[in-house]
């Protein structure tokens, strides 16, 4: 019988590599919980794409789909209820809100109390883009007055 | 000039939002329901499941609804502060065991006191959901007409009831005792 020819330190890589093999099958397995069933592909993905925009309250740097809080797990639960009822993406993140305020949401809506945090990116982007502007412009003069022979 | 006054207004100003939020309490998340009607539910009674407690039973009350359950630690801190309030009288305190086991629930009543004029049991969260709970012990002031008129997350103590809660009471009721026979 034909057998490769190992190299013993291959042979010793082999338990790794089977080890991380096993590790990325793995990661199947790491779904919050069994998912829950939409017949509708596109309400399946309108829940998987809802609960990674919802904020976990008790876990407030964690989403409801990745927290194993229970409140994350009655909060998924209640999302994949009212997507059955056949509400919409708004009638779900409205009922998140007047429960749990824009807290809840991921993405905090565009109102007066949020001008600053989304406006703020923008004008420190514009300020950067000045300075640069300025430091380039000062050297590109600099460096013609060094070509001038002078 | 700029070349010194832009960067050091930009720290400034940086600086200044981080020394705010030093201060903030991220775990502090105001609830939408302030000034709204409080949501109404009717749930198994703890003490008697074939009864039913909810919202009708405090309506036209001034009335506390706090939430609790036997795995939350700071419930059992709280506990002691609720017996007495409920003792020196005054407001009824309507419960809410969140995702509990009754049996552990009703042992607690019975060793510890209990301070409610009843608890409904909320075994799926959905009520509690629908009060916007996150962090039990939460504790609900219900005016005289169903509005949610304070929220108060974690444990209830001497000095935030008689910051928070007794002015509240006193603007709804006049002072204690607030039941239903007294006047507003």
């Amino acid at each position: 019988m034909w057998r490769p020819a190992v190299h013993r330190s291959e042979r010793a890589v082999r338990p790794v590599l089977a080890a991380i093999a096993l590790m990325l099958v793995g990661s199947a397995s790491w779904a919050i919980d069994p998912e829950p069933a939409f017949a509708d592909p596109a309400v399946q993905a309108e829940y998987q794409s809802l609960i990674r925009e919802v904020r976990c309250l008790v876990c407030q740097n964690q989403t409801i789909a990745d927290s194993n809080a229970a409140l994350a797990a009655d909060l998924r639960r209640e999302i994949a209820r009212l997507l059955n009822e056949g509400a919409s993406r708004e009638d779900v993140t409205d009922f998140l809100v007047a429960r749990y305020g824009d807290f809840i949401l991921y993405r905090p809506p565009l109102q007066p109390s949020t001008w600053t945090l989304w406006g703020a990116p923008f004008v420190l982007l514009g300020i950067g883009a000045i300075v640069v502007l300025r430091i380039v412009r000062s050297r590109a003069r600099q460096s013609l007055a060094g070509d001038d022979p002078a | 000039m700029w070349r010194y006054l832009l960067p050091i207004t930009v720290f400034v100003v940086i600086v200044g939002f981080f020394y705010r939020g030093l201060y903030l309490n991220p775990g502090f998340v105001p609830s939408p329901l302030l000034g709204k009607p409080a949501p109404e539910y009717d749930l198994p009674r703890l003490k008697d499941p074939s009864q039913t407690v909810g919202s009708k039973d405090y309506d036209g009350q001034v009335a506390l609804v706090n939430v609790w359950a036997t795995w939350c630690i700071e419930c059992r801190h709280e506990h002691p502060y609720l017996v007495e309030l409920a003792q020196t009288g005054g407001i009824p305190i309507y419960g809410l065991n969140w995702k509990d086991d009754r049996a552990r629930a009703l042992e607690w009543l019975d060793t510890l006191g209990d301070p409610y004029a009843a608890s409904a049991v909320d075994a799926t969260g959905e009520v509690a959901i629908d009060w916007g709970v996150y962090a039990a012990p939460e504790t609900f002031l219900v005016g005289r007409d169903g509005t949610v008129l304070y929220k108060h997350i974690s444990r209830m103590t001497p000095a935030v009831w008689e910051r928070e809660f007794l002015p509240r009471i006193t603007a709804e009721c006049g002072g204690l005792p607030c039941t239903a026979a007294s006047a507003p």
